[in-house]
C-alpha cells in the first residue's frame, strides 16, 4: 500500500511517477504524491502535480487547450490512459496507492 | 587575471569552457541539462555570471534556465510564450496558409545594461521580452503586425527568428532576421518595423528581390559601426553600410557563398569571419577542407584559414549561431560544429585547436571575456 490510497476523508493520495527530464525540471526524486477529491480523475491529479510544481506547467499538456503535449503519454495498471476523457475515475488501483500514475515520453528510435 | 567562458548549446546538452587569457588549457563543465537541446546560451553583459539558456525537446516542451554564479548551478524560470494577439497564418513549405504555433526559443539577447531584460527570438517567428529575470515573457506584437506574416515561410530549421541586434548606442534600434522573411528593422523599441531587404537577391523564392521571403541565416555587426551590418544569407555573402536600409555582395573569392556564419572581430571592424559551406544541398564544407574565412577589407577579399583545421574527409556543418569572437587584446574566435567539435584560435584565425572534440552537435557558441 506504500501507505498512500484513499484517505477516507473524500479524497485520495496519488502516486505519480514522472520520467527523468521532468524529476530534474522539477528538482524531485522518486515518486511525486498529491491529494485529490474522490472520484480521482486524469485531469485532477496533474492539476495537483502542476500546482505542486509550477514549472512543469506546459511540459506535459498545452498550457492553454489543456491537451496532452503529443509525446507524452500516461499509463496506469498496464493501461495507456493517454486517449480516454480525462475527466474519467482513474482505476481503483492507483486510487488505493497500490499502483503509480505513470508520465512517460512516448518512445522514439534514434 | 583575465579569461573567457565558452557557452556551447548543443543537441544533448549544454557545455561551459573556461580558460585564461592565454586560451591554451580548458576547463569543461557540463552536460547542463543532458540529453535535452541546447538552442542557445548566452550572458549578461551587465553581470556576465547571469546567463540564460534555451532549453527544449519535442516531449516536453520549452524551458529557460537561468544562471546566476556563471553556469555552476541553474534554475528554470519562466517558459510562457503566448502570442500577444491571434497568431494568425504564415506559409507552411507547400505555400499553404499555416497557423502560428510557438515551437522553441532559438536566441536570447539579454540586455546590454540591465540583468533582468532579455529578447528571445522564437519559432513561429516571433520577439519576446523578459524584463523580469525571465520569470514571465510577453511578445513584442508590432513585429507580427508588420503586415507582411502570411508571406513568411519556415526555412528547413522552421521559422525561426535566429538574430536579435540592438543597437550599441541606442536600445529603441534593433535589427532582426528570420528564415525565411528576412531582416526587420525598429527604431522606436519595437512598436514599429520595416522590411530591410532591399537588394538581397533569393533564387528560391517566387520574386527574387520581394520585399520579404528571403532566407536570411545571421546578421552581425561591429559595435563602433552599427550602420555597417554584414549577413550570411542562404547563398550571398552581402553588406549593408546603411543599417540594413540596402545590401550589397561581398561575396567575392569565397569559394561558395552559402553557409550560415558571420561574425566581426572585436577590435577591427573591417575584419570579417565566414565559414563556407558547399551548398543547400549539401551541407558540408567544400572539399571535405574544414575552412574560416577571413576578409580584411569589409568583404570582397577573403583569405582561407586552415592552420589547425581539418583538411580532409571533414563533413560537418557550423549552424548560425555557433561562431563567436572574445573581447581580449587579440582577438579569440571560436566555433563549433555538428560533428561535436569546438574550434578555438587565440590569434584572429591564423591558428585554431579544438577545445573539446566529442560532443553531441553543436547548436551555438557564445564567448564571455571575464576581466
Amino acid at each position: 500500500m506504500n501507505g498512500t490510497g484513499t484517505t477516507g476523508t473524500g479524497t485520495a493520495e496519488i502516486r505519480v511517477k514522472l520520467p527523468t527530464h521532468l524529476r530534474r525540471l522539477a528538482g524531485v526524486d522518486g515518486e511525486v504524491r498529491v491529494e485529490v477529491t474522490e472520484p480521482a480523475t486524469l485531469r485532477a491529479v496533474l492539476d495537483a502535480v502542476e500546482q505542486l510544481h509550477p514549472v512543469l506547467r506546459g511540459a506535459i499538456r498545452d498550457r492553454g487547450t489543456q491537451r496532452r503535449r503529443a509525446f507524452v503519454r500516461f499509463f496506469a495498471c498496464e493501461e495507456d490512459l493517454s486517449h480516454g476523457s480525462a475527466d474519467d475515475p482513474l482505476p481503483e488501483a492507483l486510487r488505493r496507492g497500490a499502483e503509480p500514475l505513470l508520465v512517460v515520453g512516448a518512445m522514439a528510435g534514434g | 587575471m583575465s579569461g573567457v567562458r565558452v557557452l556551447v548549446g548543443t543537441r544533448k546538452g549544454a557545455f561551459v569552457l573556461t580558460a585564461d587569457g592565454a586560451r591554451s588549457t580548458w576547463e569543461v563543465a557540463g552536460p547542463f541539462f543532458p540529453g535535452l537541446e541546447v538552442y542557445h546560451l548566452k550572458g549578461s553583459p551587465a553581470a556576465p555570471d547571469r546567463i540564460y539558456a534555451a532549453v527544449s525537446g519535442a516531449w516536453f516542451g520549452q524551458q529557460i534556465q537561468r544562471s546566476d554564479d556563471g553556469g555552476r548551478t541553474w534554475e528554470p524560470v519562466g517558459n510562457e510564450f503566448a502570442y500577444a494577439t491571434v497568431p494568425g497564418t504564415h506559409q507552411w513549405y507547400d505555400g499553404t496558409a499555416h497557423p502560428w504555433e510557438f515551437a522553441r526559443v532559438w536566441h536570447l539577447e539579454p540586455s546590454r545594461t540591465d540583468p533582468d531584460t532579455v529578447l528571445a527570438g522564437v519559432e513561429d517567428a516571433a520577439l519576446f521580452r523578459t524584463v523580469d529575470g525571465g520569470h514571465s515573457w510577453s511578445e513584442v506584437p508590432g513585429l507580427r503586425e508588420h503586415g507582411s506574416g502570411p508571406q513568411w515561410q519556415p526555412g528547413a530549421g522552421g521559422m525561426c527568428l535566429h538574430t536579435i541586434l540592438p543597437d550599441p548606442v541606442d536600445e529603441n534600434r534593433m535589427l532582426v532576421a528570420i528564415s525565411a522573411a528576412g531582416v526587420f528593422r525598429t527604431d522606436d523599441g519595437g512598436k514599429s518595423w520595416r522590411a530591410a531587404n532591399r537588394g538581397l537577391v533569393s533564387e528560391g523564392i517566387p520574386d527574387p528581390d520581394a520585399e520579404v521571403g528571403h532566407c536570411v541565416h545571421k546578421l552581425a555587426l561591429h559595435p563602433s559601426r552599427p550602420e555597417t551590418v554584414y549577413m550570411q544569407k542562404h547563398w550571398d555573402v552581402m553588406r549593408s553600410d546603411d543599417g540594413g536600409g540596402s545590401w550589397y555582395d561581398i561575396g567575392g573569392n569565397l569559394p561558395t557563398d552559402f553557409g550560415f556564419v558571420v561574425d566581426v572581430h572585436a577590435h577591427e571592424p573591417e575584419t570579417v569571419y565566414v565559414i563556407p559551406i558547399t551548398s543547400d544541398s549539401e551541407h558540408f564544407p567544400p572539399d571535405g577542407r574544414l575552412r574560416v574565412h577571413r576578409s580584411r577589407t569589409g568583404g570582397g577579399e577573403w583569405e582561407p584559414l586552415t592552420r589547425g583545421l581539418p583538411q580532409e574527409h571533414c563533413y560537418v556543418d557550423v549552424l548560425r549561431d555557433a561562431l563567436a569572437v572574445d573581447g581580449l587584446d587579440e582577438c579569440g574566435v571560436y566555433f563549433g560544429t555538428t560533428g561535436g567539435q569546438v574550434y578555438a584560435s587565440a590569434d584572429a584565425g591564423d591558428s585554431w585547436a579544438p577545445i573539446v572534440r566529442d560532443l553531441p552537435a553543436v547548436l551555438s557558441v557564445e564567448v564571455q571575456t571575464l576581466s
